[in-house]
């Protein structure tokens, strides 16, 4: 990034403004098909899918259950209906193949609301930053586990603006639309990625998931990376990228291991060079050969 | 800072940091924690007009079973369900219905605990007969116009099921002094609390209401058994007959139970049993009982 730049410039003007934003386009169509498939039913009548993204039942056969819904259920003494289990384990197995966090990145609509937050904290050079632990979310993780518990209640669900955005844009939105207000104002003023990157238990939950997942990205090319930063400005959790793409010598793989990188792609959109690329788990041995694997029709396009 | 770094003497600033900002994270999030829990025995208290679907047990256990998914909403073929939304009084996502909004109909299927996932409404319930939503409570005498004599009866008309949750005692009109009231009486053995009753009501404010059975219902001591119901269960009376009292009284006198007390004279041969006001040998009241017999009759009253 040339200084006073923004990055991803040299994406753009090597590839084209649409090939440097591909991936945050398609998880934008992601997410809101997403909705738009819970909001078909409630607006136009049609039914593919009934419920909201704590379960959800598709075209009357497949269930669909949030784990992290249903580990409160059981924390609080429960235990949740077969149909709930079945569809808590198909969503377990899909975000332990394709990611984690890629519920956070692909999924979650409060998602669009930080990446907004972000981007306009950016453009108005908002530099000061609460210092908050990242690992805030895991106590909160293990906080709202152990209030279940206590209170024999499903205590979070009251409070977390993940579901409560959901459920009001299918249900009925109430007063949430305070508590949007409320995170976008977090991540805007208060800290950078204040609420995904370092609060939100569900990010921390997925986070853990996401330490077995298959699917990764991988700093495949990284002998091409010219230190230009543009990923790390991008990043959400952007001290993901370092031991991969800054490993070579200490002997350590490009596949970026953490389990917090949400697969969001963005830095495989704004690197100038090409040096990411989705992989998966299993190529990460520390001396790739790079030669073979080259996209450079691509940048020369 | 700097006197912070003077005070350590001897330990690694490094670790005193990690050390503060773990006290610093755990205190945080110890806080949030306990206003949860705070917040979650609020959310318990169900206001007096939010009535849960079938099936569902007691409040707190409903509140750590239910994920707030929403599909016994969508399956509610009659839109009786909604999910609470934010500053609604129920806890936040739980389904609920209000019963002069739009009371349950009581499908035979009962869709909506056919719909529920987690089995938050209890999939052992079968009948609908056997739903115990809430109970009905003729809660204001005053504006009930079948107190005051008029004829109505439409909460026991539009009950599904009539003669046994909700029947019609008749009483004796004291205005008038000919007629009876016909008095709306509900019976929680067999009351659902669907609120078809309260519905109806033609008040401009229901005088018959559904409450959450919690509410509604007083409860005698439990170890508290009422004789005449045992004596019809067991067949015969349980406790020793009434023995003849024994006075000690003087000679020639006698104690006479009705009110008058210590009286003179021999005791009438046997003691009758008192008269019942409408048994059949009871003398005839100057109105028959059918009243067309004084309508016809000529010269009226
Ligand atoms: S490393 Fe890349 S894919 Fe992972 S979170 Fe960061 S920008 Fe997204
Ligand atoms: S029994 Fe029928 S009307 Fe009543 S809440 Fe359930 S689905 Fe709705
Ligand atoms: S279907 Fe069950 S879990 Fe879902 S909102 Fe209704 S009661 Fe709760
Ligand atoms: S709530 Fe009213 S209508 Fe429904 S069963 Fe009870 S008495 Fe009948």
């Amino acid at each position: 990034m040339e200084p006073g730049g923004r990055p991803g410039e040299e994406a753009i003007r090597v590839r084209g403004w649409f090939p440097a934003h591909r991936y945050l386009i398609l998880r934008r169509v992601s997410q809101l098909a997403i909705l738009g498939l819970f909001l078909a039913g409630p607006w136009l009548g049609i039914w593919i899918v009934k419920g909201n993204i704590a379960s959800s039942l598709t075209l009357g056969v497949l269930p669909l259950s949030d784990p992290l819904v249903l580990l409160q259920v059981f924390a609080s003494g429960h235990v949740p209906g077969t149909a709930a289990l079945l569809g808590g384990l198909i969503v377990l197995v899909f975000y332990l193949v394709v990611g984690g966090r890629v519920y956070c990145s692909w999924v979650c609509p409060v998602n669009i609301v930080t990446d907004s937050a972000e981007w306009l904290r950016r453009r108005l050079n908002l530099k000061g930053s609460a210092h908050l632990s990242d690992k805030s979310r895991y106590w909160l993780l293990g906080a709202i586990l152990l209030v279940a518990m206590v209170t024999g209640s499903v205590a979070w669900e009251l409070v977390n603006p993940v579901s409560m955005v959901y459920r009001g844009l299918v249900f009925g939105m109430g007063m949430a639309w305070g508590v949007v207000v409320a995170v976008f104002l977090l991540d805007l003023f208060v800290g950078r990625r204040a609420w995904c990157g370092h609060l939100c238990p569900v990010g921390a939950f997925y986070g853990l998931l996401g330490e077995a997942a298959v699917v990764r990205v991988s700093a495949i090319r990284r002998e091409h990376c010219d230190d230009c930063m543009d990923c790390f400005a991008v990043c959400p959790e952007h001290q993901v990228i370092r031991p991969a793409l800054k490993g070579a010598d200490k002997g350590v793989g490009p596949v970026i291991m953490s389990g917090h990188c949400t697969n969001c792609g963005r830095c495989i959109d704004v690197c100038g060079r090409d040096v990411f690329a989705f992989t998966t788990r299993f190529s990460n041995s520390s001396r790739q050969p790079v030669s073979g694997v080259n996209h450079k029709s691509e940048v020369s396009s | 800072m700097t006197r912070d770094t003077n005070n350590t003497r001897g330990m690694d600033p490094a670790r005193r940091r990690f050390l503060t900002d773990t006290l610093r994270t755990a205190a945080g999030v110890g806080l949030v924690a306990l206003t949860l829990g705070v917040y979650q025995r609020q959310a318990r208290a169900l206001p007096a007009t939010a009535i849960r679907p079938p099936g569902v047990g007691d409040e707190a256990s409903f509140q750590g079973a239910c994920i707030r998914c929403g599909l016994c909403v969508r399956d509610c073929p009659y839109n009786t369900l909604k999910l609470a939304e934010l500053g609604d009084e129920v806890a936040l996502g739980t389904p609920y219905f209000q019963a002069r909004d739009v009371p349950c109909e009581m499908c035979d299927d009962i869709p909506c605990v056919k719909a529920c996932p987690t089995g938050a409404l209890d999939p052992a319930l079968k009948e609908i007969d056997k739903a115990r939503m809430g109970l009905a409570v003729v809660v204001d005498q005053e504006s009930c116009i079948a107190f005051q004599g008029l004829r109505c009866e439409v909460c026991f008309n539009v009950c599904p099921i009539r003669g046994k949750a909700i029947t019609l005692n008749y009483q004796h009109n004291e205005r008038s002094g000919k007629h009876a009231l016909f008095i709306p009486v509900v019976h929680s053995k067999a009351c659902t609390g669907c609120g078809k009753c309260e519905k109806a009501c033609i008040l401009e404010e229901a005088a018959i209401k559904v409450f959450p059975i919690a509410l509604a219902k007083g409860m005698l001591g439990r170890h508290y058994r009422l004789g005449w119901e045992q004596k019809t269960e067991a067949g015969h009376a349980l406790v020793t007959p009434d023995a003849p009292h024994q006075y000690n009284l003087p000679e020639g006198m006698r104690y006479e139970h009705g009110g008058r007390g210590l009286m003179s004279g021999e005791p009438p041969p046997a003691p009758s049993p008192p008269p019942q006001p409408f048994a059949p040998e009871a003398p005839l009241p100057p109105f028959s009982s059918n009243p067309l017999d004084t309508l016809n009759r000529k010269g009226g009253l």
